[in-house]
């Protein structure tokens, strides 16, 4: 596994990576995908045991659902620096004829994706189902996903909760994205999620807290999450981030939600990224 | 002849798929059940007996059965989701649309209660939409049993068969009459159950048997009839169609469903492109159902033996005047 010192680097250049993608089709969404690399990056890193060869079924390897798939831009990154498909097909995202589509598909058999996502509050399902089939093949890997906080707005992310309580399904590990923004404004303003971490616990989780965009803290926590596995309750981190983490002027700002940079912001946002893998 | 087929007894065709689940589930261990809380309803006592660990109770939570159910196929089993059609199509369209077909996902969408039949309950319930839903999602299998037998088979089948698909029945007792150990069922393959050269009636579910009645009462006038069940909607066996329609030059179609986007709209689609005759359509004439006895809906709906046989004199003097 990689140290947390080697985890930045990389974070670094997926930041670049994200800024790159978004400018070069002026469109996709920034602001999320940047306030969750430090967590990808460490899943796909560090946290799990994963195999970049693909394998659709996923057994013996821990697995991942990206349900809010508008971060697309993330997550085409970290598993094209990961090994699953060359970095260089990064420069088509959003392009026609490309495996990487606004939002992740199966669709194009792009490798590392196992279910379209976008169409928001469908991942932590799809996650729960893949546990049980874990369960039901003895396979003692787990199943990580990655939601909104706006997305938990979704009627069907509490028929989810509810039943993932309920059935304890223990194997899986859902973290939610707090960065407090959604599309039209504070997640306060639009829809209140009131004290998530009492709402979780009242269903039936075991509830962490992380700061998401500290390397060492996301660490700690997943491997302390990886720990309470199999312990007949479900996990979920409560993950705090900051929309647009790491270029200055995108931060905190939920306007950057799902707009590109222009040439200068571009400039800008790159001066404050180093490249320390290379640029696709 | 129609007159000589044969009914064994009246059977539901829930009650196929509750037998067929459970036989289905012994053969093939990667066969899990979900329900939203219709266990009961679907027939699942056997299954939930003897394979407890591949049983999921969801509650009544239809949207997360089949995002679930998309993850199972993940692993390699093979989810059967079972509810109603109304809850298992119309109130989870986009769970399937993105989650299911849209990935591709060998998910089986198994909904009883469709259509009219469903009786008392009333049009909350009585969906006649899903199929039009349903065989409009790209990569989606379409399936209508007609009766006990073939719901059975047909539950078995589409467990070997890769791919979502969408497995329609119902609820109330009705003549069954199809081959007991389902040797007469393929999926994509029309079933002929008479040949004839001047009509062609193409019938799916519980409206098979009222074609038989009413295929009955065009013999004794003196037509000859081609009689067509058309279990699978999609993919339709295109080949089929145009044989028939190449022969008798005219047809009905009928189903338990809207006659927009149902059964007929794929019968008419095939003969637009290829062979423009004659057609009418028995099913519900856009417009909701209301509560009362399947006998009396199907009546009041014009969907009975008596609409049939009018829909078929009607194409037929089509087909002469044209």
């Amino acid at each position: 596994m990689a140290d947390t010192q080697e985890l930045r680097k990389i974070a670094s250049q997926v930041r670049r990576d994200i800024v790159r993608m978004v400018h070069a089709v002026q469109s996709g969404h920034p602001g999320g995908s940047l306030g969750c690399t430090d967590f990808l990056t460490s899943l796909y890193f560090g946290i799990m045991q994963h195999d970049p060869k693909f394998n659709m079924d996923g057994i013996n390897e821990d697995i991942f659902f990206l349900s809010n798939g508008h971060i697309s831009p993330v997550f085409y990154s970290v598993l094209a620096r990961s090994g699953y498909f060359d970095v260089k097909e990064l420069a088509t995202f959003r392009k026609l004829n490309s495996r990487l589509q606004g939002h992740p598909t199966t669709h194009e058999h792009l490798p590392g994706v196992r279910v379209a996502s976008g169409s928001l509050g469908q991942g932590m399902s799809v996650a729960l189902g893949a546990a049980k089939a874990k369960k039901l093949n003895g396979d003692k890997h787990l199943v990580f996903s990655l939601h909104g906080d706006g997305e938990l707005d979704e009627g069907q992310n509490w028929e989810a909760i509810m039943f993932a309580g309920h059935h304890k399904v223990d194997n899986l590990i859902a973290t939610i994205d707090h960065n407090g923004q959604q599309i039209d404004g504070p997640t306060d303003k639009v829809m209140s999620l009131g004290n998530l971490h009492a709402k979780f616990e009242l269903f039936g989780w075991r509830v962490l807290d992380m700061d998401g965009n500290d390397m060492d803290d996301v660490i700690r926590v997943l491997d302390q999450a990886k720990s309470l596995a199999g312990q007949g309750q479900p996990i979920c981190i409560i993950m705090k981030t900051v929309m647009g983490k790491g270029v200055d002027f995108m931060e905190g700002h939920h306007e950057w939600h799902g707009i590109a940079p222009n040439d200068e912001q571009l400039g800008n946002a790159l001066a404050q990224l180093p490249e320390t893998l290379g640029d696709y | 002849m129609l007159k000589d087929i044969q009914v064994q007894n009246e059977k539901e065709t829930r009650g196929g798929f509750g037998e067929g689940i459970y036989e289905i589930g012994k053969a093939n261990p990667n066969v899990v059940v979900l329900t939203a809380d219709l266990a009961g309803s679907m027939k699942l006592g056997p299954f939930i007996k003897e394979f407890p660990e591949r049983f999921v109770q969801v509650g009544i939570a239809e949207a997360n059965m089949i995002g679930i159910a998309a993850g199972l196929t993940i692993g390699g089993k093979i989810p059967y989701t079972t509810t109603f059609a109304n809850f298992s199509t119309g109130r989870v369209y986009d769970q399937i649309r993105q989650s299911v077909a849209y990935s591709n996902k060998n998910v089986k969408i198994c909904a009883s209660h469709a259509g009219l039949t469903l009786g008392e309950d009333g049009a909350t319930h009585q969906i006649l939409e899903d199929i039009g839903l349903m065989k409009m999602l790209p990569g989606m299998t379409v399936i209508v049993p007609c009766d006990f037998n073939q719901t059975k088979a047909a539950t078995k089948a589409v467990a070997d068969y890769n791919g979502p698909v969408y497995l329609r029945f119902g609820r109330p007792k009705w003549p069954n009459f199809t081959k007991e150990d389902g040797s007469d069922f393929v999926i994509g393959k029309a079933q002929v159950l008479s040949e004839g050269t001047d009509i062609t009636i193409f019938a799916c579910g519980h409206l098979v048997w009222k074609a038989i009645e009413a295929g009955r009462i065009l013999e004794e006038k003196g037509y000859s009839v081609e009689l067509i069940n058309i279990h699978t909607i999609k993919p339709l066996d295109e080949e089929a169609v145009i044989k028939s329609l190449a022969k008798t030059r005219c047809a009905v179609t009928c189903e338990e469903h809207n006659v927009l986007g149902g059964l007929g709209d794929s019968i008419a689609h095939v003969a637009a492109r290829n062979l423009p005759v004659p057609i009418e359509y028995v099913g519900t004439q856009d417009t909701f159902g209301e509560s009362g006895n399947p006998k009396e809906l199907l009546t009041k709906y014009g969907l009975d033996t008596p609409n049939i046989v009018a829909a078929a004199e009607k194409a037929l003097n089509r087909k002469k005047n044209g």
